[in-house]
């Protein structure tokens, strides 16, 4: 059978051609976040010049931007209650879908199927169709302008996704192994907790991984929701507070979203392939 | 109390039999299904069907911020559809929609074809790739917005010393000609990592025998990706293009940092729009009535992903 076999010059070839391909779309993917870091490190007199060469920093590099965005602003905060957010929202979600994705993936009871076509439907509404109403709710809530306003409307579609997701995890895990359990006399929550859940834990860790960058990088509600300076999030703070009046001092903009975008970039870059997985179990807004 | 309890455990005698029952009503299995499924439920009704519900009661009431207003039946709707601006938006929205999903479609299967070789530093590539993805998207558009900047613009600065456009170039934010194609272009960019990553998972489930088949009736590279890849990929490609259709269709972000629907008008989206009029403006009845209209989009999609695709 020659099928397939190629000779080392064409092989060769295809190889380069493969690389010479790539190049456009990793300079489109990478160029901005490349641009942002240099724009954050360059004097104002450097960025706002049209003599100088825009990819390079030619009069020196200076933290003043990053030093201005932690002593000046309000950023600290932010970060802070990011963090605050993102974290409760998505172990709260996290509970809620555990739960919810073992009912539906393993019992067996009359309305199952309508309960998972329901979660399936809620997790392709998308936020920009409910923002309106929602901020009403959080004001009837007494909520609105804190980050409880977030932390109550995150679930909205961390749930549904994740009890999507984690459906996926539990159908893999055989039956047997629980059936066993039951019989041995654990209870089912116990049957959950202790041979379940340690069997689903790539699951669960995608789940986590993904919940936190959505309520990490959410920006319809928490820009919708939340007017007080010192309530809002990370993200929001850096597009909508760093610019004051009309003016965009890119400088600070740009430091702002290189520390804001930071954790997310060391999660992924420590849990890629979760990403990759938890993307490809077809399971992800995009 | 509890200090009784734990006498009576210790001294071996058996748990009040009321425990013992509703321990085994508790384990029957659709009492245990409808508990765990509760919680879930219980957000949908609260958070999103109601609110959906409330979306609709408001877009046919004259309700500002602040103040509920009388019904007002289907006002709003006639309003808002004789408004330019939102005949305006309407037709940004398909624009917008179609052109990024296409372009996101085609370079995503060409990307994934591309990803799917054999070569060195592949993980490193793929996390690369996948990077705008997973960057707050507000964040990485306003490096956009800088990139697009009226003065200092590294895309025209770029353009104007590869000989490619003359000085100045265009204002790609503040001319309505060439707003479109930035907000467009930053979709793409934002969105084809998400296509390539799907695309490739679909490649990598095509068996390879297919194509040494096809290589033995001598198809060429075209003839392959014709007629053994793409036939293939036709269901993973359904999924997303539904997927990314409903969040192309309804996207805020992009232009609400860029462009805030600007200028005059001509990036406005449905999204952008209802919070113009409904939350800037105070008009959520308005407001409301404009984001329903992303509603028929959503049950459409939503009805070909249960009646086609989630049976196979």
């Amino acid at each position: 059978m020659n099928v397939g076999v190629r000779s080392r010059g064409s092989r060769i070839r295809s190889a380069l051609f493969g690389y010479a391909n790539l190049i456009p779309f990793m300079a489109f993917a990478l160029f901005p976040f490349y641009y942002m870091l240099i724009t954050s490190l360059k004097k104002d007199a450097e960025l706002y010049s049209l003599k100088s060469v825009p990819f390079l920093i030619q009069t020196g590099v200076i933290t003043d931007h990053y030093r201005y965005l932690f002593f000046k602003t309000d950023f600290l905060t932010w970060v802070k209650n990011s963090l605050i957010i993102s974290v409760v929202a998505t172990a709260v979600s996290l509970v809620i879908a555990i739960l919810a994705g073992y009912s539906l993936a393993r019992l067996r009871y009359r309305g199952v199927g309508m309960f998972g076509t329901a979660v399936f439907i809620t997790y392709l509404v998308p936020p920009t169709l409910l923002f309106l109403p929602l901020s009403q709710v959080v004001v009837w809530l007494g909520i609105s302008d804190t980050i409880w306003s977030l932390i109550v409307t995150y679930p909205t579609f961390l749930v549904p996704f994740s009890t999507w997701l984690l459906m996926g995890y539990f159908r893999t895990i055989p039956r047997e192994v629980e059936e066993c359990a039951l019989v041995d006399g654990a209870s089912r929550m116990q049957t959950l907790v202790r041979i379940v859940l340690p069997m689903a834990i790539p699951g669960i860790v995608c789940v986590t991984l993904f919940g936190f960058t959505l309520t990490w990088n959410e920006f319809t509600y928490a820009l919708t929701f939340i007017s007080q300076t010192a309530n809002k999030t990370a993200v929001v703070g850096v597009t909508a507070d760093l610019i004051r009046g009309d003016i965009y001092y890119w400088g600070s903009l740009m430091a702002g979203a290189v520390v804001a975008s930071l954790p997310i970039v060391v999660i992924y870059v420590w849990f890629l392939d979760y990403y990759v997985s938890g993307l490809t179990a077809g399971a992800v807004k995009g | 109390m509890a200090v009784s309890q734990r006498a009576l455990e210790a001294t071996g005698l058996p748990r009040p039999a009321r425990f013992a029952r509703v321990r085994e009503w508790w384990e029957q299995e659709h009492v245990f299904g409808y508990a765990l499924i509760v919680p879930a439920l219980a957000l949908i009704v609260g958070l999103v069907a109601y609110p959906f519900g409330m979306a609709i009661y408001f877009s046919l009431s004259d309700y500002w911020v602040g103040s509920p207003g009388s019904f007002v039946g289907l006002q709003n709707f006639r309003d808002i559809v004789g408004n330019e601006m939102f005949q305006q938006t309407v037709y940004n929205s398909f624009v917008f929609s179609i052109i990024a999903v296409v372009f996101k479609t085609v370079l995503g299967v060409w990307l994934a074809m591309l990803l799917f070789r054999d070569f060195r530093f592949k993980r490193l590539i793929r996390g690369a790739v996948l990077l705008p993805w997973v960057i707050p998207t507000a964040l990485s558009v306003l490096a956009w917005g800088w990139m697009f900047d009226s003065l200092y613009s590294v895309v025209n600065w770029t353009a104007i010393h590869l000989g490619l456009i003359n000085p100045p170039g265009p204002n790609w934010l503040g001319m309505t000609s060439y707003a479109m194609t930035a907000v467009i272009a930053v979709n793409v960019w934002r969105g084809l990592p998400f296509f390539a990553i799907i695309v490739l998972a679909g490649l990598v489930s095509i068996p390879r025998e297919y194509y040494e088949a096809a290589e033995v009736d001598g198809a060429g590279s075209w003839g392959r990706f014709r007629n053994v890849t793409l036939p293939l990929l036709k269901p993973v490609l359904a999924v997303v293009i539904l997927f990314s259709t409903i969040f192309t269709f309804s996207d805020f972000n992009i232009v609400q940092v860029l462009t805030r629907g600007g200028p005059i008008n001509t990036t406005h989206l449905f999204a952008t729009l209802a919070y113009q009029i409904g939350l800037t403006g105070g008009n959520l009845g308005q407001g409301a009535a404009v984001s329903l209209f992303l509603f028929p989009m959503l049950a459409a999609i939503v009805f070909i992903q249960l009646r086609y695709i989630r049976r196979e």
